[in-house]
């Protein structure tokens, strides 16, 4: 029987880094949150702050450990199973990969030790200045990684000599034309995630009527954030597709479901692609409507997918649906945090049972949302791993399709086993709650998962 | 620049990979002992004395496995197909491993995780010796890219020393509790330490014998004129090490054993370097060959050398903070 090691390697490191995603972009939010509740602690004074400090930095340390541990594994990969990305794209890429690694990753593992370990043994200026380094070293992460996902999106400031990519200008490469939209983009998506998880944390207290002063913060910060975050996001990520549209405007076809370039393009609600027949079945649409959005003119035009041959256009149902999944959570968030900043307003925020029960039940669309996005763009961008420069197919190593399908086995297998543990533990944190005592405060136990069993 | 640069980046690499097999040496060690304990709170006390360390330890292998990547992605290119399976393996061990680590301490039944713990630890350092036997017997290569099957790593010499990476863990592990435990797991370890000692010296007579009779270019390093010169003091001086340890590990002094441990990795380390140098891929590709472009490199190198002080300042504090013997029953805080 024969295995395609394209599909394999492509399937495996599908799995791998959607499972990836959903740590940084709680750990990236969830950090400034805290360094957040630990200066509003040094200012205020006020207990409640300190408390839910370290309820949320012992959940981070588990979220942090597992995005680490599933990291590290795709960077391995890079050589595994894409030898030939390594060869052809290493010079450019590697370094901005490498100073992820180098900047960020211990930034953080160093202060995160002070940040976990440290709180009877160093006075609380400098706790929460790990905090706040925490936090950074995170963003500084994220920037990294995407200036380099950006990169194989935009590629700019090098040479290509034998098919091997040499770097011209760091700048340009850092700072590639779709970066500084994707970086704002994922980072605000980040905060989004994080927000939503602690306003469904504070709503279910506040349902339970358990630590009523600490739910209560918990929900005006998230609101506070979200209301201002939520459409915000909508104004990056029409930037984002603008400007996807100059550089990767096949990927936006696609997006959008749009196969004729010479007519405007409706915006589709709902339509089924379909791919043989060069057609959408059961649309559902607005005339013109995506010609308003990405020309901003009602009779605009722009391209589409029969633009060119079918072997250069990415898998469009998966791009059009996961694009849909992600606007359809983006609208959703915005209205609730709207909602909510309204209810804040006519001072009936806490008795509005209502809110708080929908509320409770929405901690998963940050990470929904994020997911559908990345598919979106990844998968927009195929048949090219980096656009013009190296496609899928040509990047994988020389090994054999039984070798990839033995490792993806083992991938499912152990990420199935430890993560499960990892989610049943944070879960059980969240279950416990923040506790006050002054006991509590007073004891550092020996690691956060320690903490997570001595409630 | 062009024939310099590499060099650097090869040194760099090589200290980071020497610093993770030390240091995490010892922890997987401790791991590799672990179903010699006599109860579940000597288990506690062997792990409380790395719970503060062992991952700082791990750091280092990202930070040789990145480098590596950045600074020879040819290199990464090549190694990583030919030896797939002994690195994923790897990899999934310490994961599990790791996990197995943090969730013991706060869960009620022990037994799986102890399983996994020793499991986990054995399988990765097993892992991570088959990976430096199968660099050492040499990959095919052609046209710059791996071009052996999914097993040819698996030679009664990478297997060989897969066993001995093993009683190396472990001889750091036993000589690492003899140092920072008290009471009988520390005696136990001192005894245990005096056979694993046996055995690594077992090993490293048969992998430096091994070696030049199956690889010319390894008995040309080590035996040619006026090579042979400057190289006998590396066994020589091995031996004596090995020698002080043992009387150390008998006059119950508790940190030179540890410390001769430690010289003993770095000497065997120092004699494979000698023997493959400049190879990177032994015995094809050089470090010249599978380098990045400059531009890359120096890019790299300059975060690296303003951060690495920095990271080894922290490890340095770490260690002092959580300096002195670990009792039984006693939180480390």
């Amino acid at each position: 029987m024969d295995f395609d090691p394209v599909l394999l390697g492509r399937l495996q490191f599908a799995f791998t880094v959607t499972f990836h995603i959903i740590f940084p972009s709680f750990t990236i939010g969830l950090s400034a949150y805290i360094a957040t509740l630990g200066v509003m602690w040094i200012r205020s004074g006020q207990d409640r702050y300190h408390v839910l400090m370290r309820f949320w930095t012992r959940i981070f340390a588990v979220s942090f450990a597992m995005g680490v541990v599933s990291g590290i594994v795709l960077s391995y990969q890079f050589g595994t199973n894409w030898s030939r990305f390594s060869t052809a794209v290493g010079n450019v890429v590697g370094p901005l990969i490498g100073y992820e690694v180098l900047m960020a990753f211990f930034l953080e593992a160093t202060f995160l030790g002070v940040l976990l370990f440290g709180f009877n043994k160093v006075p609380p200026w400098l706790y929460v200045l790990s905090a706040a380094i925490v936090a950074v070293g995170t963003a500084l992460s994220a920037f990294w990684i995407l200036s380099a996902n950006s990169w194989m999106q935009t590629p700019a400031g090098y040479t290509l000599q034998n098919g091997v990519a040499y770097p011209t200008d760091w700048v340009a490469a850092i700072f590639n034309p779709s970066f500084p939209y994707r970086f704002l983009h994922m980072l605000n998506a980040a905060y989004l995630t994080t927000g939503f998880v602690v306003l469904a944390v504070g709503a279910r207290y506040l349902i339970a009527g358990r630590h009523p002063e600490e739910s209560r913060t918990m929900l005006r910060m998230a609101i506070g954030l979200l209301a201002i975050l939520a459409p915000l996001q909508l104004i990056i990520g029409d930037q984002h597709g603008l400007n996807t549209l100059e550089y990767q405007p096949i990927k936006i076809a696609a997006m959008e479901a749009h196969w004729d370039g010479s007519r405007p393009g409706d915006f589709h609600i709902f339509a089924w692609p379909d791919e043989q027949a060069e057609t959408n079945r059961y649309a559902l649409s607005i005339p013109n409507g995506a010609s308003l959005i990405l020309t901003h003119r009602i009779n605009g035009l722009f391209p589409g997918l029969k633009s060119v041959p079918a072997a250069e256009r990415p898998p469009v149902k998966i791009v059009f649906f996961s694009f849909r999944i992600m606007l359809a959570i983006g609208f959703f968030m915005i209205a609730a945090a709207l909602l909510g900043a309204f209810l804040w307003w006519r001072g009936t925020l806490f008795e509005a049972r209502w809110y708080s029960h929908i509320m409770a039940h929405c901690w998963w669309t940050g990470f929904v949302a994020v997911m559908a996005g990345w598919i979106t763009t990844e998968s927009g961008r195929q048949p090219w791993l980096v656009q013009g420069i190296l496609r899928t197919a040509d990047a994988t190593s020389p090994v054999t399709g039984e070798s990839i399908l033995f490792t993806l086995v083992l991938f499912v297998l152990a990420y199935g086993v430890v993560f499960s543990f990892g989610i049943y533990y944070i879960n059980r944190l969240i279950a416990k709650g923040p506790d006050e005592t002054a006991e509590e405060i007073g004891h550092v136990p020996a690691n956060p998962l320690a903490a997570a069993e001595e409630r | 620049m062009e024939w310099y640069l590499p060099v650097i980046w090869a040194g760099l690499i090589g200290t980071a990979v020497a610093m993770y097999v030390v240091l995490d040496g010892f922890d997987l060690g401790v791991g590799i002992l672990f179903p010699f304990a006599a109860n579940e709170r000597e288990r506690d006390q062997m792990m409380r004395s790395v719970a503060p360390f062992w991952d700082g330890n791990e750091t280092w292998l990202v930070l040789g496995g990145g480098g590596l990547w950045v600074a020879f992605p040819q290199a990464y290119a090549v190694i990583m197909p030919a030896l797939y399976i002994p690195v994923i393996v790897m990899l999934l061990a310490l994961v599990f491993r790791g996990v197995a680590f943090e969730f013991r301490t706060v869960s009620r039944s022990k037994t799986w995780l102890n399983v996994a713990f020793t499991v986990g630890s054995g399988l990765a350092a097993f892992a991570q010796g088959v990976i430096l036997g199968g660099l050492i017997q040499g990959v095919t290569v052609r046209n710059g890219s791996y071009a052996g099957g999914p097993l040819d790593w698996a030679t009664p010499f990478a297997l060989l020393c897969g066993v001995a990476m093993i009683a190396g863990y472990g001889l750091l592990g036993a000589t690492w509790l003899t140092m920072k435990t008290a009471g009988p797991v520390s005696s136990r370890a001192r005894g245990q330490a005096k056979w694993l000692l046996l055995a690594v010296l077992v090993f490293m007579v048969a992998v430096s014998a091994w070696t030049p009779l199956v690889e010319n270019r390894i008995a040309e390093r080590w035996f040619s004129l006026p090579n042979f010169f400057f190289l006998w003091p590396v066994p020589v001086v091995t031996a004596l090490i090995a020698l002080l340890c043992w009387r150390w590990l008998e006059n119950g002094r508790d940190v030179p054993p540890f410390l001769a441990a430690i010289a003993l990795f770095l000497l065997g380390y120092l004699g494979l370097v000698i023997s493959n140098f400049p190879y990177l891929v032994p015995p094809t590709l050089t470090v010249w060959e599978t380098a990045a472009a400059p531009a890359s490199q120096i890019f790299m190198l300059l975060g690296t050398v303003a951060l690495l002080p920095i990271i080894i300042g922290y490890i340095a504090f770490v260690y002092w903070l959580f300096r002195g013997k670990v009792r039984e029953g006693e939180s480390y805080h």
